[in-house]
């Protein structure tokens, strides 16, 4: 799940990361009233979850309560722009109205999983404000990386080393190591897979203040706080994952293309070689679909109905090897799903085996659908009556 | 031989009275494995629905069975205590069949449990054909032989081996290590396994897009696995850049990860990559220089 700023920020001022006195809004006329109150120089910043805010026009300053209802009304006016991160643009919900830093020197600070080395890594650069991965090719030797042992936890030297080995401004330098605790903190307490900074500002007047907050959580790990149900419900989902929560599927679960040929398999791995598959036999795919492990009929039917009614499917290619899934409870599934929805029907094509295949092949041949042996039969087959 | 389980391993099972755990351990049993017991705290002294002792935690099974291998069917919520209560009492060997760990109760596991095999978590487990098998893999799909297999997919693995065995390659041992962002054995701990096992002649590896343990692998196998020859196979070369297809790890960001990059890695290093399952055999049987 990944958080809004106004979000992340909350959680950074919890574990003692310094942010900028702010208030979140949700309507022009909130936004006036607490200017009015606060008299002083702010900054209106929309509050969404794609990047590019500044660009669209999406930040803006205000001194005055009429200024802050005014900047906020246009903030609102319109959805973000579609960008090549989110093409579908997002709608803006709120704002932020923050204090405005007198900014001298922008940083960045982070810390993710690394993979490799199964530990939490912290990465710092002189260069803030940037995306990250505009700084790795144009200065990859500026990024300073250190993976903390979570045995060990954190202490203050990894970050004095990341101070130093970044060569970060002298003004950041006895603040980092703080800053850095304060990240890992949050990254364990609230089972974060990323927390960003960027930029981590040093004000004029001496303060190392994080300016924007970037925070991932572990949808795993969400149980673990409860308020996080709250946060999450309040969060946009695109229309994809949309689909997949009504379906009874994870967010991930299923993914949309242009395609005519419709899948569907247990386990996400042949979930992606059945979409391979349709590929090398020079078909178009519709979806990817990743059924889950103890797939039912109920759970098949709505998956069929996902992929008939919400993708140009023309056929429906299902591919199932049984591990925890049993073969004829999906072979019933089929069967019921056909049986008793009233989507429109479009062929399909459907490998099973693994456990009890012998017994899902009978129940779909007795129900006069005919079962194809391997995925590469399957697919060829699918792109010929999708073609057809 | 084989790598991490043969029929002589004394395997537990916690959460063997749970309804998967205790699907399971039949069909391990029915397979051969020498399970010897299970944990279930407050179950103590009672007798699964398979005869087998049931113990109230693990330092007991171990102590009352001998066991060195467990199999893990607990809820996300307690998985990773399971897996610390295992290291804990000496298990050598841990499969973590369960699915939906939070990300950091894994990373805390895998940094504070030295001398403990894990597998996973959410995989598959692992087999050794004609010998024994921990997890929940199709056991009649397998056949045994000289072939390794290390995936990352559980449904991808049976899909491969199927087509293995119909060819007449049977396997040495297959392991499914999980698809998540952070696993206890990747696929180089596996090579390693594979490099140093007399019965092994050639290894299959089946990868995916996202993070890199594929180009870790085509390094290993560049440096250390001159004498075995190495088929791979990549799936997720059609997942769209920067969407995450079902697996976490499925991940694509940048030219990191991305099927393109590992396919590259592997080609270098002399390892030949099929372009559909369908096509590992056969490139199998080029590099063994026989017939299928």
């Amino acid at each position: 799940m990944n958080l809004m700023e106004f979000q992340g920020k909350e959680l950074f001022a919890r574990v003692g990361i310094p942010v900028p006195r702010s208030q979140h809004c949700h309507t022009p006329d909130e936004a006036a009233s607490f200017v009015a109150k606060n008299p002083g120089k702010w900054v209106v910043k929309a509050q969404v979850l794609m990047g590019g805010r500044g660009k669209a026009g999406k930040i803006k300053f205000a001194t005055t309560a009429d200024e802050a209802r005014a900047v906020t009304a246009e903030i609102m006016a319109t959805p973000m722009p579609p960008n090549r991160q989110n093409p579908n643009g997002e709608p803006i919900h709120s704002v932020l109205v923050e204090e405005c830093l007198e900014i001298d020197k922008e940083a960045y600070c982070a810390i993710t999983i690394d993979r490799t080395s199964k530990k939490p890594v912290v990465m710092v650069s002189r260069f803030g404000g940037m995306d990250i991965e505009e700084v790795s090719e144009k200065h990859p030797e500026s990024i300073a990386k250190k993976a903390i042992d979570t045995a060990a936890g954190f202490w203050p030297f990894a970050g004095r080393e990341l101070a130093f080995a970044s060569e970060l401004d002298a003004g950041f330098r006895k603040q980092l190591p703080a800053i850095v605790g304060g990240i890992y903190d949050l990254f364990f307490r609230y089972g974060a897979k990323l927390v960003e900074i960027n930029p981590l500002a040093l004000t004029k007047d001496g303060r190392v203040i994080a300016s924007d907050a970037k925070v991932e959580l572990d949808d795993d790990g969400l149980y673990k706080n409860k308020e996080f149900a709250e946060w999450q419900k309040a969060l946009p989902l695109d229309e994809d994952e949309s689909l997949a929560t009504a379906s009874g599927l994870g967010i991930r679960n299923f993914r949309r293309f242009p395609g005519t040929v419709g899948t569907m398999a247990n386990g996400a791995g042949l979930a992606m070689a059945t979409m391979d598959a349709v590929k090398n036999a020079n078909g178009e795919i519709a979806n990817f679909l990743d059924v889950g492990g103890g797939a039912n009929a109920e759970r098949v039917r709505k998956c069929y109905e996902l992929v008939v009614n919400h993708t140009n499917a023309k056929v429906f290619f299902v591919n199932i090897f049984g591990g925890i899934t049993r073969g004829d409870e999906v072979a019933k599934g089929i069967v019921e799903a056909l049986n008793t929805t009233t989507s429109r029907k479009i062929p399909l094509v459907i490998r099973l085996t693994g456990t009890n295949e012998e017994e899902g092949r009978r129940i779909l041949t007795q129900a006069g659908m005919t079962t194809v042996a391997t995925m590469d039969e399957g697919a060829a087959r699918a792109v010929e009556l999708a073609k057809a | 031989m084989s790598i991490y389980l043969d029929k002589n391993s004394k395997v537990i099972v916690q959460g063997i009275t749970g309804g998967e755990g205790s699907y399971h351990t039949a069909r391990m049993l029915s397979y051969g494995t020498n399970v010897v017991g299970g944990v279930t705290p407050g179950k103590g002294g009672q007798k699964s629905e398979h005869g087998l002792p049931v113990f109230d935690t693990v330092k007991q099974a171990v102590e009352a069975t001998g066991a060195t291998h467990t199999c893990i069917f607990v809820p996300p919520p307690f998985a990773a205590d399971a897996l610390f209560e295992a290291h804990d009492a000496g298990i050598t060997l841990a499969v973590c069949i369960t699915e939906g760990l939070p990300v950091h109760d894994v990373l805390r596991v895998v940094g504070a449990t030295p001398g403990m095999q894990i597998i996973g978590p959410n995989c598959p487990g692992l087999i050794s054909p004609g010998k024994a098998t921990i997890g929940i893999m199709p056991g009649h799909i397998f056949k045994e032989g000289n072939i390794g297999v290390i995936s990352r997919s559980g449904t991808l693995t049976y899909e491969v081996v199927d087509l293995l065995t119909r060819s007449g390659f049977g396997q040495s041992t297959c392991v499914g290590i999980g698809g998540d962002p952070i696993i206890g054995t990747v696929f180089v701990d596996c090579l390693r396994a594979f490099a140093n096992d007399a019965q092994t002649e050639a290894i299959v590896l089946c990868g995916e897009i996202g993070g890199s343990d594929e180009e870790d692998a085509a390094a290993f196998i560049k440096e250390h696995l001159a004498g075995k020859p190495v088929i791979a196979f990549i799936g997720g070369r059609n997942a769209p850049p920067g969407k995450s297809l079902g697996h976490a790890g499925a991940i694509i960001s940048g030219n990191f990860g991305t099927a393109q990059s590992k396919i590259a890695a592997f080609q270098a290093a002399g390892v030949p990559v099929a372009d559909r399952p369908s096509e590992v055999p056969r490139l199998l049987a080029q590099r063994l220089g026989v017939t299928v």
